[in-house]
């Protein structure tokens, strides 16, 4: 049980939940996530980042986009209220060391959030941090002030330029790489769609760019294989081996067309989520 | 066993053992039959649901025996003095002295008597190799010469077990000794640690990943082989005696082992979080959209209830199912996808049935359900449409040469004998490799080639000091009762190691 001590809407359907998690907000590093499920019996187990926590107050943070069965249902849950299970952290934490050169970090929408502690993470060690923000428009932007506080320097990217650039986040990657001030690294977290040409974009600069995964998981743990991809020539599991990887090896094509292995599945059930609450609320259909 | 050839429905066994009962006045003529007569004795069928009908529900395919089917097979029993039955017992059980109990209509005895040496009953008289352990060396057996023509052990515990469902154990608890042991993992080998160790006063706690205790007996084993009130009733067993459970807690993230005894203060530690990481065939098209371990499709479907409506939890709707594999996974994996709707279900292996080490039972079972056995037999690669899902699996037919370091036959592909079978989802079930967790982050533990534990056979103790480790992290994968018999050992060598502290 993970009691919920603050909650805050960052945009129209985006979420952050504070959680009481003692020892997971001891343990987590930066890159790390957490399970979380609902209900003990019918309940779904999905994988979200870390965000932020706070070792002190033994809290952990999460932000989500109300967009599945378990997110919407997250969603109408209130301060003060518990989420009965949360698993974590789990992952292989970012790997993290000084570079001579500036790390660019590329957050897409609600990618933002993961992105958070590994930005944290790289200043933290001293390294010169360039974040770049996309968003569909401005009112998706989700820790503006945050990433701002943080980074060297803030780009922001909306596809209908209602703020900052109105540009793809490919394209002031593409001005970096270019430089004279060579990137050491990228780090790019956000849609599938997103990464994938965030890698295609560095790699004929060489530039190694590290993603980071969110696959279809069932227990976290290595015990399923559910989440596995292709890397390189090799089968990865993203919720151990993972989540991160070297954005030039995934084989993109194939990781998308295995995160839509249920989709018509979950069409079905967005249509019955009232149902699938009174479910969950402990009333019978 | 005898029920290998026809179905005979449940109530016709039940009649059949109703008047041999009243024909030879059982239980209270036991006592006067001599060998000859309990020899002519017929072995008690498994009442089971109709065939047909329960390719359409979740329910426990066997129904346990009636109290006079019980008798009759406890009477085949010749209480051999040396009981060799006891031998092939991983946690020795006095069989001979349960059956005789139950011969004679002394079923709370009986029970006790079990429950000296096992806490999982129920579970273990359902899932565990009878016919490879206690039945194998069974006289009876001997005599029959066919080992599932012994007494039928398993099937005597799993009536005593579930008739005394709520009867308390008059096992006894020791004073409490300050002593805290944490046990890394719900399986079958950590709650018989747990068990044992909370009966010497120990200070128990179970750290579990998942949401529900039970390990492999609630993801993996489905709901009509086990249900799940039994494994959770066997849990709560548990609880009363004393033992914490922490769920959502993964050792090796959460908390390391080093820090269960450092921060935590626990004295020692049981490492018994099972063999936890799927193999794959590495053929192509394995990472299609419609592969899936058969943890994966097990798990969704036990676990998570995806069998179930009101389940959010999707699981993949097939309609042609190939299964890779020949063990109890293997026909698991099967008759769940049957289950779950669909309309063809392989099982692809590449020996012959008599090479396959699933149980004889599930095979058994499997076959009268209607799952199809396409044996020697080997997919090369997995084949998929241009949305990358799987639409087809490209086979080997094979023939068995020479035997391997394993004593079987080695099998041998057969040079031009592709060819193509139309299926929509692959199940693969070939086995575990070791979880790499827990290991992974506590380097004092020594390793094998295969990244399984090294233990001392005796005392399961690991390179480590006050840690100890068993079950399929050790053994590699097993089976429930030798993970349980690894958790008695353990248990022991726990206890004293705590004592000398």
């Amino acid at each position: 049980m993970s009691k919920i001590v603050r909650k805050e809407k960052l945009s129209a359907d985006v979420f952050l939940m504070e959680l009481d998690a003692p020892h997971i907000a001891e343990s987590r590093k930066a890159g790390q996530f957490v399970i979380l499920m609902l209900d003990d019996d019918y309940g779904e187990r999905i994988p979200l980042t870390i965000a932020d926590g706070n070792s002190d107050k033994g809290t952990i943070s999460i932000i989500f986009q109300a967009v599945g069965g378990t997110t919407q249902l997250l969603s109408r849950l209130d301060e003060g209220e518990e989420i009965s299970h949360v698993l974590g952290p789990l992952g292989t934490p970012t790997h993290i060391k000084k570079h001579d050169g500036p790390i660019i970090c590329v957050g897409g929408g609600i990618g933002v959030a993961p992105l958070h502690p590994i930005v944290e993470a790289h200043k933290a060690i001293g390294n010169k941090v360039i974040t770049i923000m996309g968003a569909r428009n401005k009112d998706l932007l989700i820790l503006e002030d945050k990433m701002r506080a943080l980074s060297d320097e803030l780009i922001i990217c909306t596809d209908d330029g209602s703020k900052g650039r109105k540009a793809l986040v490919t394209e002031p990657l593409k001005e970096f790489c270019e430089s004279d001030d060579t990137p050491s690294e990228a780090v790019a977290i956000g849609p599938p769609v997103m990464m994938k040409f965030c890698a295609l974009t560095t790699k004929p600069y060489d530039v190694h760019t590290m993603v980071s995964l969110n696959t279809i998981m069932v227990d976290g743990t290595g015990m399923c294989g559910g989440c596995r991809v292709t890397v390189g020539d090799e089968t990865k599991f993203v919720c151990v081996d993972g989540p991160e990887f070297d954005g030039h090896l995934v084989d993109w094509d194939s990781m998308m067309s295995r995160m839509n292995s249920y989709k018509t599945f979950e069409e079905d059930h967005r249509c019955n989520l009232d149902k699938i609450a009174e479910v969950l609320a402990g009333r019978d259909v | 066993m005898s029920n290998m050839s026809t179905y005979k429905e449940a109530d016709l066994l039940s009649k059949e053992a109703d008047n041999l009962i009243e024909s030879l006045g059982l239980p209270a003529s036991w006592s006067t039959l001599g060998p000859k007569e309990k020899r002519s004795l017929p072995q008690q069928d498994m009442p089971t649901q109709d065939p047909i009908q329960r390719g359409g529900n979740m329910d426990e395919v066997a129904l346990g025996y009636t109290e006079n089917q019980a008798i009759i097979e406890a009477s085949r029993c010749l209480v051999c003095k040396n009981a060799p039955c006891v031998k092939g017992c991983p946690v020795s059980i006095d069989i001979p002295g349960f059956v005789c109990a139950t011969a004679k209509g002394n079923f709370k005895e009986a029970l006790e008597i079990i429950q000296e040496s096992s806490m999982l009953p129920a579970i273990c008289g359902r899932v565990c190799p009878q016919e490879k352990q206690c039945m194998e060396l069974c006289t009876v057996g001997k005599m029959n010469r066919d080992p599932m023509e012994s007494v039928a052990i398993g099937r005597l515990e799993r009536y005593l077990a579930d008739r005394g469902a709520d009867q308390k154990s008059n096992v006894e608890i020791l004073p409490s000794t300050g002593k805290k042991v944490a046990i890394v993992g719900s399986g079958p080998s950590g709650l018989t640690t747990a068990a044992d160790l909370v009966r010497l006063g120990h200070g128990v706690t179970v750290f579990e990943a998942f949401h529900k205790a039970g390990g492999v007996t609630v993801y993996g084993i489905p709901e009509f082989r086990l249900p799940k009130s039994i494994v959770q009733r066997e849990v709560g067993k548990l609880e009363s005696m004393g033992v914490k459970f922490v769920y959502d807690y993964l050792i090796g993230r959460t908390r390391t082992v080093r820090e269960l005894m450092e921060k935590d203060g626990f004295n020692a530690v049981y490492v018994a979080n099972g063999a936890g990481l799927p193999k794959f065939m590495n053929i192509d098209g394995e990472n299609l959209v419609g592969v899936f371990s058969a943890n994966e499709y097990l798990t969704r479907s036990n676990l998570m209830k995806a069998f179930e409506k009101k389940a959010m939890t999707p699981i993949y709707p097939s309609k042609k199912v190939a299964v890779f594999g020949g063990g109890n996974v293997a026909m698991d994996a099967a008759r769940t996808a049957l289950r779950l709707g669909a309309k063809e279900v392989h099982i692809v292996y590449r020996r012959t049935g008599k090479e396959m080490p699933a149980r004889v039972e599930e095979v058994h079972h499997a076959q009268e359900e209607g799952i199809i056995f396409d044996l020697l037999t080997n997919p090369v690669r997995i084949l998929g449409d241009d949305k990358g899902r799987v639409k087809g699996i490209e086979c080997l037919k094979y023939k068995l040469g020479e035997p391997d370091a394993s004593g079987r036959a080695r099998p041998e592909p057969i040079e031009g004998s592709e060819f193509l079978m139309e299926i929509d989802t692959c199940i693969t079930a070939l086995g575990n490799g070791s979880n790499p967790l827990v290991t992974g982050t506590t380097p004092e533990l020594n390793t094998n080639k295969w990244g399984n534990i090294t233990v001392d056979e005796k005392t399961g103790a690991t390179s480590m000091e006050g840690v100890f480790a068993g079950g399929d992290i050790v053994q590699g994968a097993a089976t429930v009762i030798l993970a349980m018999g690894d958790g008695r050992v353990a248990a022991q060598g726990i206890d004293e190691y705590l004592k000398a502290l």
